[in-house]
């Protein structure tokens, strides 16, 4: 392997100066939570560790993942990809390609038995043989296979790899399925998000280098540093879903005052991610601070959870008992808007109490 | 056979060593090429097998078509957003919606703000390894790198030891063993012919726009919430405007919004002026043979939707910055009519892609389409265990249909839309050309190659980058004449919908001629449908033989050594494939069928 790169000393090379790399590393360490002492920590790993090799197979998808970890501004995607970690193959950006590419597979695997990252986006195809998707003139259900076999640890990207995404909604013609279903005696970080956010993607990858371990998996094998709290919990419009002051229609004087989009159909009060609160584009926006209501990307089947633009309460498939049109129904006659949204902010926590052991027991079922 | 004259004019020759590359990388997508070299290792027949398909249009069926524009945005992730707004507009074409002013110069920006992503990401990232050796960076002079950067460009990361901190990494990188994404990549090989300067400073610029293009899809992000994959709005867009009055910080746009799109506006046109064009002449004045090989179908058959409409809900030539036409034969004085909705001008075929249509191998427009999937290999395809060795063309071979525009093989992209746009008398289309040609020497001619595919792809980010600024401006300009309007809601709810409706939208994306055809019946979509760039250019053969323009591109290029075949990415990169997915599926309960391909 030759002499080892350290992230540190990649970037004091390119210049920058200590005291910007451990602001880096306060940083970093700030959105990844780690506590007091996490910046020291994350510091002296990327001052000590070589680059472990990862290598990054497409199935099913549409390169919004990659697209989206291209866009990570701290840190800088190069700065992963030449400093931090091996990309050695990921067909979206490597030199190689065909037999050159392909040869790179076997030798990772060969040389790294146990040792190198297998990062998935998109999903694996079973119907007609796996012959949906073919790399190398083999299905990609093989190539995912040997790689899967001998990783240390698989990161499933995107909803695709986490839970199936669109091509995997009903009626789901190819088969699609996860990449946690078809894996065992490996661990699996599912990092949904259709992309997920690019700091997001870049942080987990931080955190297993810097403490070499997995990061804390919910039972949705989600990191709970990411992914505990819903975007309605941090949207920043939360207070006038609390005060009842709604967008009632697209462009209307609630719209352009940025009300709360809850009746245009908005899924922040049943997504869990960190849109509201590290925000996509490095914090430039997101959905809702742009307009329009989320659609609940990262969750598993949200394709079918619409259509987007109904609002939650009229959404029978969580086994809610009672919808919240009967809710807003008797809340507009008697009370008014203002409790009418109360009422509704009641109904929907009463719905995230009730979903959450149900959402375990669905967790485990194969879907379609 | 081992050799035919196809009805397009092209002559194949399958007798001599077949070489397949698959992966076919830095693309979107799985792709395959395979290719029969001559005794002087020139490619005589080509084969493009599209690999993938995701079954997205029977999975549309039945569900709200105000929600269609987030399925099919997953199409791709690359050129995020284009098949987002294709399909608003079919909803909007279907439903008779017309959209604000704003909300089209809104549109406008965003997809002016993905060609310059775009172009700008697939030039350094996914083709600029078929030109620059990046391990001979390492011999560079930094000074004489200094010096060379100095004579063709005011940018300012320009000094001996920027360079010199650069190469510095770069032999940390590759002095470490582990060279990432650079490894077993082709260096060293005798089709590079970049002297180590030149190399350096595209290596310099490989970074520098790696870590630049995530600005300026923020553009997007103002708009849409996120990129990639943004928010979109049947009848408008969803990003209100709020400039003087109270609320106006929390209003999704307000003057702070507008201020950041206009300062990363302005650093996109710096950085494609001042990096990306001075680069590409660079490199391309190494590589002038490369204007010879690659034509293919360019100097026949171009193709372009137009887009970019100056006036709301008006798609005619007056209103589309880019123009709409076919150029059939090479004939540039002579700009055909298109029309998406005539039944007899775009049809798809199938008998060599892993479709059938019941009882007859006539070619189908796509709102009446019907498509089974019928993955079924030819006879002579070989096989070694699981793994196919090679497909055979006289079969079956692509999950790609086979798109014609009245029966013609189109190619479809930037070099289209360019040449249609000048062959339409466009003054800074002509200008941009012109000039570029001049400096470089070259015939109009020229431009029918692969590195003309390249050149016009890197205008065309130009050009997007002038034209975005001035849609800010545009969009300010009527935001200060008292127009705040976004969205129209007249016919948002379902039952103010005709019972049934069909629609056509499209758009003119990154990589070319995008169209989505929807049916809408009982507020329902009944049927959805996608013809996309990439089908056009990757198809496969048709039932007369006709091939596509992957194909024909490939064909009298001369390769250095056929186990290393840098030549055939050059060629292929030049169209930016994106093979995305392919979907032409039956229904699911074996009725009638959705159609489409993607690709």
């Amino acid at each position: 392997m030759g002499g080892k790169t350290t992230f540190y000393e990649v970037v004091r090379q390119r210049g920058i100066s200590r005291r910007d790399f451990l602001g880096f590393c306060a940083m970093t360490a700030t959105y990844l939570g780690l506590g007091p002492d996490g910046a020291g920590i994350l510091a002296h790993a990327m001052q000590t560790k070589p680059r472990i090799p990862v290598l990054w197979l497409h199935g099913l998808e549409c390169t919004c993942c990659s697209e989206s970890f291209l866009r990570s501004g701290h840190p800088l995607a190069t700065d992963i990809v030449m400093s931090m970690i091996s990309l050695d193959y990921d067909d979206t950006i490597m030199a190689a390609a065909g037999d050159q590419a392909e040869a790179i597979i076997s030798d990772i695997i060969r040389d790294y038995r146990g040792a190198y990252i297998l990062a998935v986006e998109g999903n694996i195809p079973l119907a007609n043989d796996g012959m949906a998707c073919i790399v190398g003139g083999r299905p990609f259900k093989h190539q995912f296979d040997e790689a899967a076999k001998h990783a240390k640890a698989i990161i499933a990207w995107g909803t695709c790899a986490s839970s199936g995404c669109v091509q995997a909604a009903k009626p789901n013609p190819t088969k699609a399925t996860p990449v946690h279903k078809l894996v065992q005696h490996v661990p699996v970080i599912n990092v949904p998000g259709c992309p997920p956010i690019a700091e997001v993607m870049t942080g987990v990858i931080s955190y297993i280098l810097t403490y070499d371990r997995m990061p804390e998996l919910d039972n949705q094998l989600r990191p709970k540093m990411f992914y505990s709290q819903r975007v309605h919990d941090k949207c920043y419009r939360r207070a006038h879903f609390d005060a009842g002051q709604f967008v009632e229609q697209w462009d209307d004087e609630g719209a352009r005052q940025g009300w709360c989009l809850y009746k245009m159909g908005c899924r922040g009060p049943t997504t869990y991610n960190a849109c509201a609160s590290i925000g996509w584009n490095e914090n430039t926006s997101f959905p809702i601070k742009s307009g329009h209501g989320c659609i609940g990307c990262s969750e598993e089947g949200f394709w079918d959870r619409g259509p987007f633009y109904e609002r939650l309460p009229d959404m029978h498939q969580w086994g809610v008992e009672s919808n919240a049109d009967k809710v807003a129904a008797i809340g507009a006659a008697a009370l008014g808007v203002a409790v009418t949204a109360q009422l509704g902010a009641t109904v929907v926590q009463r719905v995230f109490r009730k979903r959450k052991p149900e959402e375990q027991a669905e967790h485990k079922e194969p879907t379609e | 056979m081992t050799q035919v004259t196809t009805p397009n004019g092209f002559t194949l020759d399958n007798s001599g060593r077949r070489i397949a590359i698959d992966p076919v990388t830095r693309i979107e997508g799985h792709l395959r090429i395979e290719v029969n070299v001559d005794s002087a290792n020139v490619i005589r027949n080509a084969v493009s097998v599209g690999t993938m398909w995701r079954g997205l249009e029977p999975i549309l069926k039945g569900r709200d078509p105000r929600d269609a524009w987030a399925f099919v945005q997953r199409i791709c992730g690359v050129c995020t957003g284009v098949h987002a707004l294709a399909s608003v507009r079919a909803v909007e074409d279907a439903l008779g919606i017309k959209i604000p002013a704003n909300a089209n110069t809104i549109r406008n920006i965003m997809h002016l703000a993905l060609y310059v992503h775009d172009h700008l990401v697939h030039f350094y990232h996914l083709h600029a390894l078929d030109w620059v050796d990046v391990v001979s960076a390492l011999s560079a002079s930094p000074k004489a790198t200094s010096d060379l950067q100095q004579s063709i460009s005011p940018w300012p990361n320009a000094s001996a030891g920027y360079f010199k901190d650069i190469q510095d990494r770069v032999k940390k990188l590759v002095g470490s063993g582990q060279l990432g994404p650079f490894r077993n990549g082709y260096w060293g090989h005798a089709a590079y012919k970049l002297p180590p300067e030149a190399n350096l400073m595209a290596v310099a610029h490989y970074i520098e726009a790696l870590n630049f293009q995530r600005e300026i899809v923020k553009i997007q992000a103002v708009f849409g919430g996120k990129n990639p994959h943004p928010m979109w709005l049947v009848g408008g867009v969803a990003s209100t405007i709020n400039m003087h009055g109270t609320g106006a910080s929390g209003a999704p746009i307000n003057v702070e919004r507008m201020n950041l799109i206009t300062d990363i506006a302005d650093r996109a046109h710096t950085f494609i002026s001042q990096v990306y064009i001075p680069d590409l002449l660079a490199i391309a004045s190494y590589y002038r043979e490369w204007f010879k090989y690659g034509d293919g179908l360019a100097s026949k058959n171009l193709l372009a939707y137009g887009d970019f409409p100056s006036k709301a809900n008006d798609d005619s030539n007056s209103s589309l910055l880019l123009p709409r036409g076919a150029i059939i034969n090479g004939d540039l004085t002579k700009l055909h009519e298109v029309d998406l909705r005539d039944p007899t001008q775009i049809q798809e075929f199938v008998p060599h892609s892993w479709y059938s249509y019941a009882g007859s191998n006539a070619g189908l427009h796509p709102w009446d389409g019907q498509t089974e999937l019928d993955f079924k290999l030819g006879e002579k395809t070989r096989k070694t265990g699981d793994k196919i060795e090679a497909f055979d063309e006289g079969g079956k071979y692509s999950y790609v249909k086979a798109p014609r525009w009245k029966g013609h093989a189109m190619e479809t992209g930037p070099l289209a839309r360019m040449v249609i746009a000048y062959a339409s008398g466009n003054r800074r289309v002509k200008e941009l050309v012109d000039g570029t040609l001049k400096k470089l020497d070259l015939p109009l001619t020229a431009l029918f190659s692969t590195l003309g595919r390249t050149a016009a792809r890197g205008l065309e980010g130009l050009w997007a980058a002038e034209q975005l600024k001035e849609e800010i401006a545009n969009l300010q300009a009527a935001i200060k004449s008292g127009n705040e309007a976004t969205a129209n809601t007249e016919k948002w709810a379902p039952s103010t919908w005709p019972r049934e409706a069909k629609g056509v939208g499209y758009c003119e994306a990154p990589r070319g001629a995008l169209g989505h055809w929807i049916r809408i019946k009982d507020e329902k979509i009944q049927n959805y449908q996608c013809v996309v760039p990439t089908t056009w250019n990757a198809s496969p053969r048709d039932a007369q033989g006709n091939i596509g323009a992957y194909e024909a591109a490939l064909l009298g290029v001369p390769m250095v050594n056929p186990s290393k075949p840098l030549e055939i990415l050059r060629v292929i990169h030049s169209f930016d494939p994106c093979l995305a997915c392919a979907t032409h599926v039956i229904g699911p309960d074996g009725g009638e069928l959705t159609v489409a391909k993607i690709l």
